[in-house]
């Protein structure tokens, strides 16, 4: 169990990395990571919502589809389930952290077309359908390598900003090509497991 | 897009395709742009599936926009395109089996696929049945273009191949990281970047 536990956390945080290596939440880590403590409070926001999502789909689909044999509509219903996760954050930071709330801006109400968590969802159905705790675990864990790897983009940015990038290049280019150097780096761990 | 009324079908087709093209250039629906780009038969594939579900939620939402309250307008189109994409879904493991393996997650994903949702408010919600599917096509067939460009590239480069046909023999040896994970971001932020450097240069012309 522990193992099991171990390694679905290396694999969620780096060789099967949301964002380095499924392509998976990119608008957010592009849109968000130009400020550290903003990357830092929408990867927050995501494991929130991710986790949540994971434990209140994983319900659903163990206790309203699979019984009535209604698998079809997975994603319709995830994304409504989502969908209603995200109003609730959104109206709990309005209300608790103004600050971080105005920093998100748009991105926040973005969450819900964010393709991790919906990807988390229907990963989670393919290989844990049967553990809970372990899709919740995924959940989890696969939050928290999005909120790695938006903040250490965003680390990555701040310098950026300082430095001369030639002009097309600047902004959303250099950021991918950034991106595609951190996504090297991240193939490092490719093959790393335990147990 | 002032004048609404001079909007002609073929000028709101050309935004879609060129003018506001949703990928080099209003920056949307980037994960699937980057990860299923690997070879042109996924990128054509991939493009085509969001392309039809990109028409036919454009012209379901223009039709019910004057019925839908304001206030659930988001949720409501989320449910739209999700009605449409696990249709799409569906009937590509029927008659696609092949390609529906390969594309994988990614096909339901396009529910989240930002340029949908983007086009349903922006475009659908204020505007005509005809002029929606039209923006749907035009936007879908952007989207696809630039899919193909980049899935064109990285195939030729990553698998030495095109369309699955071997292109250098055995002497040349593909650089396979181009269709790895890197090289999705590399090939999309050279060619973003070089795509501004014409716009740039061609503005500067036009000025002198």
């Amino acid at each position: 169990m522990a193992v099991q536990i171990v390694s679905i956390l290396l694999s969620a945080l780096l060789t099967e990395n949301f964002v380095m290596v499924k392509f998976l939440g990119i608008c957010p880590f592009l849109g968000v990571s130009k400020k550290t403590e903003t990357a830092f409070g929408m990867g927050m926001a995501v494991t929130f919502v991710m986790a949540l999502a994971s434990a209140f789909t994983w319900l659903a689909n163990k206790f309203l589809l699979i019984p009535f044999g209604l698998d079809y509509l997975q994603t319709i219903l995830f994304i409504l389930i989502i969908a209603g996760l995200v109003q609730f954050v959104e109206m709990f930071i309005k209300k608790s952290l103004p600050s971080l709330y105005n920093a998100l801006g748009i991105y926040l109400p973005l969450i819900t077309t964010n393709c991790a968590v919906l990807g988390v969802t229907l990963l989670n159905v393919q290989n844990y359908a049967d553990s809970f705790i372990f899709s919740l675990l995924n959940g989890t864990f696969s939050a928290l390598g999005f909120t790695l790897a938006i903040v250490l983009m965003a680390g990555i940015r701040e310098y950026l900003d300082e430095d001369a990038v030639p002009e097309c290049f600047r902004g959303f280019p250099i950021a991918l090509l950034t991106a595609g150097l951190m996504s090297i780096a991240f193939m490092g761990f490719s093959g790393f497991s335990i147990g | 897009m002032a004048d609404e009324n001079k909007k002609t079908a073929m000028s709101v087709f050309k935004n879609g395709l060129f003018t506001e093209n949703p990928t080099f250039m209003q920056l949307l629906g980037m994960c699937p742009t980057l990860a299923v780009t690997t070879s042109l038969q996924n990128g054509l594939g991939m493009g085509l599936s969001a392309t039809a579900v990109l028409i036919c939620s454009n012209l379901l939402i223009s039709l019910l926009r004057k019925i839908i309250p304001d206030k659930v307008r988001i949720a409501a189109y989320i449910v739209i395109i999700a009605a449409f994409v696990t249709v799409i879904d569906m009937s590509l493991q029927a008659f696609m089996p092949d390609l529906a393996s390969s594309l994988g997650l990614f096909i339901p994903l396009i529910v989240v696929n930002c340029i949908i949702l983007a086009r349903a408010e922006a475009f659908a919600s204020k505007n005509g049945p005809l002029h929606s599917a039209v923006d749907g096509l035009g936007m879908g067939l952007g989207f696809t273009g630039a899919l193909c460009i980049i899935s064109a590239i990285r195939e030729i480069l990553g698998a030495g191949t095109i369309w699955g046909i071997t292109l250098y023999g055995t002497h040349v040896q593909p650089a396979t990281i181009m269709i790895m994970a890197p090289g999705g971001f590399i090939v999309l932020g050279l060619l973003i970047g070089t795509i501004n450097f014409i716009v740039k240069k061609t503005k500067k012309g036009a000025d002198k």
